[in-house]
């Protein structure tokens, strides 16, 4: 059986009767409480963009404070902790989680898959506005008495909800537990969709095996969303009854203040479970969309077909499945029994495995291709570098003797930096440059991409290579400032403030990338209908961008994998998912 | 012996064989569950994340009852009723399984008249259902009242651990949600049924889909599931 086979297949007959469409009346419906996936796509992802500028300047102030300790007085020790609590919670949730699967999976799954919407509209414009709501509530914290919470993203109690923290006797850690509560309803009626749509409604011809990896990806990381919120949603809805009604679910009997308070007898571990049942799924819920597009992203961009596709679904669902058994590599300081130790460990490197898999496809994919350096695919390369950097720290971290004296250190933040912030950030910039000219139909302008590349990821080495030795030396994370500890030397301050101005100009050139996704939608160069050549379904619509219902009377017929590139006796270097035979071009790639 | 050992690769390639008919048949053309509409798929996704949910809530609670130093109240003592002179342990928790569990028999029976598209019928068994649903949620209501007036409270109780209070009212509150949410979807639904709007195919308020009688059988995986779901918290809260 082979992935590629031709056009001598019959063409099978559709098995689901077409989707009945709603259609919009009004400008309100059309763009506003629109039902359309690509429009709710857009709408995630200006969302996200938006959290996360916010998450970005409290990045650029906590590190002006570690780089020029005692300079600005405005920063004070407590908002020192807001600001690292509310930019580890906005950048992994509201805006990595929601960009990749609220934002590339809506825009895309139907797309790919020569759908005309996924298949509860409703339901899916719903997901939005609740993500919406949560977004406002979780801002919301910024402006009440006691300001957001500082607990640190991972609002471990019981200090999380004691008056030492900020926020934690106020209201900003109720508004943080809501607001994860409401993230994960929107996230659950989004992620049905996205999975109900890969499973049930692909057009004809498009078998699982012949979805593009980025489906694949999104798809995965959907269904471990789908398993690993409700441990969230759980540990936020017992942890906010512990601090609105005083049970004591994860408080054991504390005194604060010389007060002894009423807690009794809960177990703080408890949380810890909780919390990375959910934590450590979610660093891959971030990852492996960013795997499945950038194999589509190098495959295009190299001209060659992705080196094992069999191999990098399997992948995909190995590392899906076993990132729920390795939760507890985050607990070895927690007072674990060391055999616990042991078992998750041995998982945490079994993972290795199918990563390693997926990195040398993806060099096996590149070797003797056609390889034009576009901005996607400069993202795309420096994702692989960036992801295999990140992830060899992170077999020190998941060893046990290693992990221990490095716990709670700046090598940890340099390590998953790299890993789950920078690695897919790369490929959320990537995806943008490859994809807003289907959203948009203009080019984003290349030149302002180029900078904006060679800034962004010059700048991330320049940052997180010198935190690793930070690490090393014992700086603490989490810390307002080191002060005067005897086994740091003096010259640890000047690495800081090196770090924060990088820090700084690094930042500016995302305001650069800002600028062109505004400046472009006017003045970029009209792409086509498919700038790239590529072979997948989305470049392949009657009309750039594609209008509601996707494709115009007939569905599509897809009759070959995603990674036709260069095939021999083709008459172009690629050929379209939906063309029967390698030398016809099909009515639609005509048109 | 030498036949088994020749056998055994024979038996690893037909085997092999075997998994990769699963996962092409699995991974087939258009739909990977035949006969299966997205809404039924869409149900039972949800109902699998929502097991982990209450998983979760059914795993903390046992891992605080075994944290926690000071003795757990007794249940059959302390959801006892005082009958005729004398204390009959677990006796409303019984009835109130019992309701349920009929409940499920009357839905069961809604999904058989509805395929058969017996308007009248379907949506007296859905009524008959939800009341049961109702009955259910009102004893427990009566059961938080007699417990609040003993004196539980979720951060106390007189009797010992206060994580009883708080596993019961978390726990219990969850699934009467479950339970009350079932009930209006049940109501919403007969009423649809009653009214004929799957047979002269009326367009949905919100969706503008029409629908389609299958939403029953929908409706009743959900009321199966929350009665699953009572049964675990029944065996693991009650008895334990």
């Amino acid at each position: 059986m082979s992935v590629t086979s031709g056009p001598a297949e019959a063409i099978p007959a559709a098995e689901v009767e077409d989707v009945e469409l709603y259609h919009p009346r009004s400008w309100l419906t059309k763009y506003v409480f629109c039902q359309d996936a690509k429009v709710i796509g857009v709408q995630y992802a200006l969302t996200a963009i938006a959290i996360g500028l916010v998450a970005l300047v409290l990045s650029w102030l906590m590190r002006l404070q570690l780089g020029f300790p005692g300079t600005f007085s405005f920063i004070s020790p407590e908002a020192y902790l807001q600001f690292i609590t509310m930019h580890g919670m906005i950048m992994v949730i509201y805006l990595l989680t929601a960009l990749f699967l609220g934002g590339f999976g809506n825009y895309l799954i139907p797309l790919m898959l020569g759908a005309r919407d996924m298949v509860f509209p409703y339901v899916n414009m719903l997901s939005y506005w609740v993500y919406l709501l949560a977004v406002l509530v979780l801002v919301a914290s910024f402006f009440v008495p006691g300001g957001p919470t500082g607990a640190g993203w991972t609002l471990y109690p019981p200090q999380a909800i004691l008056s030492g923290t900020p926020g934690g006797q106020d209201w900003g850690i109720i508004l943080m537990l809501a607001s994860l509560i409401l993230f994960i309803i929107g996230f659950t009626m989004g992620g049905l969709n996205y999975v109900v749509t890969v499973l049930q409604a692909r057009t004809r011809g498009m078998t699982l095996m012949r979805m593009p990896l980025t489906v694949w990806g999104i798809f995965t990381a959907t269904v471990m969303a789908l398993l690993a919120f409700p441990a969230l949603f759980v540990s936020a809805v017992m942890l906010l009854l512990d601090r609105l009604l005083g049970t004591s679910f994860f408080m054991p009997a504390l005194a604060e203040m010389g007060q002894q308070l009423q807690y009794d007898g809960g177990s703080p571990i408890l949380f810890q479970h909780l919390f990375w049942f959910f934590g450590h799924p979610e660093v891959y819920i971030v990852a492996l969309p960013a795997f499945g597009i950038v194999s589509d992203l190098i495959s295009t961009h190299a001209r060659r077909n992705i080196f094992g596709y069999r191999m990098m679904v399997w992948a995909i669902v190995a590392i899906g499945a076993l990132s729920f058994v390795v939760w507890a590599h985050h607990m070895y300081v927690s007072g674990m029994h060391p055999w616990f130790g042991f078992f998750f460990a041995t998982t945490t490197l079994i993972i290795a495995i199918p990563t390693a898999i997926k990195v040398y496809n993806w060099l096996l994919t590149l070797w003797r291709g056609d390889i034009h350096l576009t901005v996607p695919m400069l993202f795309a390369l420096a994702f692989i570098v960036t992801f295999v950097n990140g992830g060899l720290t992170g077999l020190f971290l998941g060893n046990v003797v290693v992990d221990v004296p490095l716990s709670d250190t700046m090598f940890v933040v340099a390590h998953f930096h790299m890993v789950m912030g920078v690695a897919p950030i790369f490929v959320i910039f990537g995806g943008i440059y490859h994809w807003y000219p289907k959203i948009t139909g203009r080019m984003l302008n290349e030149a302002m991409g180029r900078i904006h590349f060679w800034v962004s990821f010059l700048g991330a080495y320049m940052i997180f290579f010198p935190m690793h030795y930070l690490g090393l030396l014992g700086v603490p994370r989490r810390y307002f400032e080191i002060g005067e500890m005897a086994f740091v030397p003096p010259s640890a301050a000047t690495l800081n403030a090196f770090i924060s101005i990088v820090a700084l100009i690094v930042g500016a050139a995302q305001i650069l990338f800002l600028f062109n996704l505004a400046w472009s939608l006017r003045h970029g160069r009209p792409a086509g209908g498919n700038p790239w050549r590529a072979t997948t379904l989305e470049w392949q619509t009657p009309q750039t961008p594609p209008g509601h219902g996707n494709w115009g009377r007939e569905l599509p017929v897809v009759y070959r994998w995603a990674y036709d590139y260069n095939v021999p006796g083709a008459d172009q270097d690629f050929i379209p998912q939906n063309q029967p035979s390698p030398g016809r071009a099909s009515p639609e790639a005509a048109a | 012996m030498e036949g088994i050992t020749q056998a055994r690769p024979m038996e690893a390639i037909s085997r092999f064989q075997g998994w990769c008919g699963v996962v092409a048949d699995w991974s087939s053309d258009q739909r990977a569950f035949k006969n299966v509409s997205w809404g039924k798929a869409m149900m039972w996704i949800f109902l699998l994340s929502d097991t982990f949910v209450f998983g979760c809530f059914l795993l903390s609670y046992m891992t605080v009852r075994m944290s926690t130093i000071v003795p757990w109240p007794n249940p059959s003592e302390v959801f006892a009723l005082h009958i005729g002179g004398q204390d009959v342990p677990l006796i409303l928790i019984a009835i109130m399984t019992f309701i349920l569990i009929s409940s499920s028999g009357t839905m069961a029976m809604a999904v058989n008249f509805a395929y058969r598209r017996d308007r009248v019928r379907t949506a007296a068994m859905m009524l008959a259902t939800a009341a049961f649903g109702a009955a259910f949620v009102g004893m427990q209501a009566f059961e938080w009242t007699k417990l609040i007036q003993e004196g539980v409270r979720p951060w106390e109780n007189p009797w010992g651990a206060p994580q009883f209070g708080s596993s019961f009212f978390m726990i219990t509150g969850f699934h009467g949600t479950h339970v009350t949410i079932g009930v209006i979807f049940l109501l919403i639904i007969a009423r649809k049924v009653w009214r004929g709007d799957f047979d002269t195919e009326r367009r949905g308020f919100f969706t503008s889909r029409k629908g389609r009688y299958e939403i029953v059988e929908i409706t009743g995986l959900y009321w199966h599931f929350v009665d699953l779901v009572w049964v675990f918290i029944f065996a693991l809260f009650y008895l334990w």
